[in-house]
């Protein structure tokens, strides 16, 4: 299609609020979104993904940066972008008093073309609540109504800002299901999560954002791998002289490839882990220190993070 | 649009969204409709006309007091008691006697009055019981006259009433209607999703004005429907000319609903903002009571209120069968406030 196959394309993006001290809130961000993919923005609150997400939906100006959606530039061609793109909002309260059929039918009547608002309906299941007042829908619900508002103009490129935030597992899922369906569907969807686990599952590609800049770009795997070992040991030890042992001991056993420290236990990045457990506990029996819990899992993108950010996620589930 | 059937114009589909989301409010339906009804019937039964009551006189203690009360009291329009002083001065100051006759000793042809020149019937009763003592005493008037009682539809309180109201609800339905209903949609960031939309702007403001107007001609109809059946109330002038005058006015307070709503972006704001424009005018328009009320000086600051020409010109239709022709100066206003209101609404609009 267009431009080689580019659904987004952002040079430079920068976003200055004014007020004192002026807040920025994007600092150069570069992206490239290829048509057909599932991108994750992610990034823990006030990494200014919801203004760069804004920014490329055409709802703010950027204070500077390039930014060319399907091919095209909002200063130009806003409105046929507008028909070729969906977008759920973080938070939007549609009327209370109007039913779920309703508001797509009024949704519908602004696009030229599109799904039926029963189509739209199916797709997030939403059929049996289809004659219902919005008030009397679940959280789950009103954001499938969001996303159904945004499938509505049958869009080439979907925008889901936190689509699945303040949710419940349930419905978490649900919504990870309509997703996955749109990419079998070929369209290229950008969202924004601070669930690292939900990114891992449904993005292709992940840039992660941290005070308004990129801090890491690829596929999940990818950055999982540069972490230099797929697993991660938590462990933490009675004793709390294991506090005071250098970082150097922990990090000289075989297969080890990162060392941290977080909430009192201690966390290892490794490449194999049955090499690694022997040695630690070999150890640990040296130093007469028992072990109070020790658990072993994959590297997620939520390592990936800390190790480069030295911060964990904030989570505000 | 396209070929698309009407049905399908989001022209339609966002006034339709507007009228179902209003219609399903019970609360907003009872303060447009029902409220200006009950407005009427609770006014136009404490303020209906009424034969004169009685004039109620106080005879203070002295020579002669009572074979006066006894006089005055055969007459059906006064009535009498004898107090003493102190009594009599507490009745005319809490206003349960309109005034004090005081007879003199050894002058009968001799009365004092006291009375309070404030006081509408106090004055009256004065010259009242004055007519009558004097009468009485034997008094020729010069002039014959004869009294023709007046009880025609358009002057009475109510006739007065119907107008003020109509622009009542016009200024109500363009503050919460418009301006209330717009800042709603923006705090609940609905603004900002239609604007993600290829919606056009012009469609989502048309569809405001539209569900506003259609609201407005329900509401007119049912309050000049109700205040003739129950009140006898009837237009003087052309239904045209109310019609016009209603579609400018409702044009009118719509242009100010949006300037209210223009920037604001919290319900606070906006109340505050609808309060400023309101409260004033709920007193100083001539809802109510006539303006000419207000000292002559307040005269040419009030009627350049946005109301005001309004009510007036509703007025002059409505009771005098005035002609719009004639009333070239309040339309002006009234469009003046409009177009600048939209104007400078549509220039300082915040969308996001």
């Amino acid at each position: 299609m267009r431009r080689g196959g580019v659904a987004i394309r952002c040079v430079g993006l920068r976003k200055v609020y004014p007020g004192k001290p002026p807040v920025e809130a994007v600092r150069g961000v570069d992206l490239e979104v290829r048509e057909g993919e599932c991108f994750g923005v992610l990034g823990p609150n006030g990494a200014g993904k919801t203004t760069t997400i804004e920014i490329l939906e055409g709802l703010m100006e950027p204070t500077s940066g390039d930014v060319e959606v399907l091919g095209m530039r909002w200063s130009q061609h806003a409105r046929a972008i507008r028909e070729q793109i969906g977008i759920s909002l973080q938070e939007t309260k549609f009327s209370d008093k109007l039913t779920v059929r309703e508001t797509l039918t009024l949704f519908r009547s602004f696009y030229q073309s599109g799904l039926s608002p029963d189509e739209a309906i199916g797709r997030v299941s939403l059929e049996d609540k289809a004659d219902v007042w919005i008030k009397n829908l679940s959280g789950g619900q009103k954001q499938r109504l969001a996303v159904a508002t945004a499938l509505i103009g049958d869009p080439a490129l979907l925008f889901l800002d936190e689509p699945t935030t303040g949710l419940d597992p349930h419905s978490r899922r649900q919504l990870a299901g309509i997703i996955r369906e749109c990419q079998r569907h070929g369209r290229t969807t950008l969202l924004t999560t601070h669930y690292m686990e939900e990114a891992e599952r449904l993005c292709d590609r992940v840039a992660i954002v941290d005070r308004g800049q990129v801090i890491a770009l690829g596929s999940p795997r990818e950055l999982i791998a540069r972490l230099g070992g797929e697993h991660v040991i938590e462990f933490s030890v009675e004793s709390a002289e294991a506090a005071r042992e250098p970082a150097e001991s922990w990090r000289s056993l075989p297969s080890v490839t990162g060392c941290r420290f977080e909430d009192g236990g201690i966390h290892l990045t490794v490449a194999e882990p049955h090499v690694v457990l022997p040695a630690l506990l070999e150890l640990l029996r040296q130093r007469g220190w028992r072990l109070s819990s020790l658990v072993t899992r994959h590297a997620s993108l939520d390592d990936v993070f800390v190790n480069l950010t030295g911060r964990a996620m904030e989570r505000n589930e | 649009m396209n070929h698309r059937p009407l049905r399908e114009h989001p022209l339609v589909n966002l006034t339709l969204a507007r009228m179902r989301e209003f219609l399903r409010e019970p609360e907003a339906v009872f303060w447009v409709y029902v409220f200006p009804l009950m407005l009427v019937v609770a006014l136009g039964v404490a303020f209906r006309n009424r034969p004169v009551e009685a004039v109620r006189v106080v005879i203070q203690e002295g020579a002669a007091a009572r074979s006066l009360a006894a006089a005055l009291d055969r007459s059906p329009r006064f009535r009498a008691a004898v107090c003493d002083e102190a009594e009599g001065r507490r009745r005319l100051r809490t206003g349960r006697a309109d005034l004090i006759v005081v007879t003199l000793a050894n002058e009968p042809l001799r009365h004092e009055y006291v009375f309070d020149p404030t006081r509408t019937e106090s004055v009256l009763a004065r010259n009242a019981v004055d007519d009558f003592l004097q009468r009485s005493a034997g008094r020729r008037d010069v002039i014959e006259v004869q009294d023709r009682p007046m009880d025609e539809p358009g002057g009475r309180y109510i006739d007065f009433l119907v107008p003020g109201l109509l622009g009542m609800g016009l200024m109500g339905g363009g503050m919460w209607g418009v301006g209330f209903a717009i800042v709603d949609m923006r705090i609940r960031k609905l603004l900002k999703r239609y604007l993600a939309t290829p919606m056009k702007r012009i469609h989502f403001l048309g569809a405001i004005l539209l569900s506003r107007l259609i609201f407005t001609a329900t509401e007119v109809v049912l309050l000049l429907v109700f205040a003739r059946l129950f009140f006898g109330v009837v237009n003087l002038g052309s239904s045209l000319a109310v019609a016009l005058l209603i579609l400018l006015g409702a044009l009118e307070f719509a242009g100010i609903g949006l300037l209210v709503a223009s920037r604001a972006r919290t319900i606070e704001t906006v109340s505050g903002l609808m309060n400023l424009v309101m409260l004033p005018m709920w007193i100083a328009s001539g809802i109510f009571f006539s303006t000419e009320r207000f000292p002559e000086a307040a005269q040419p600051v009030l009627a350049l209120l946005p109301l005001n020409p309004l009510v007036h010109a509703l007025r002059s239709v409505m009771l005098e069968g005035a002609s719009l022709g004639t009333l070239g100066g309040e339309v002006a206003l009234i469009a003046a406030w409009g177009g600048l209101c939209f104007a400078l609404g549509l220039r300082w609009f915040r969308w996001n």
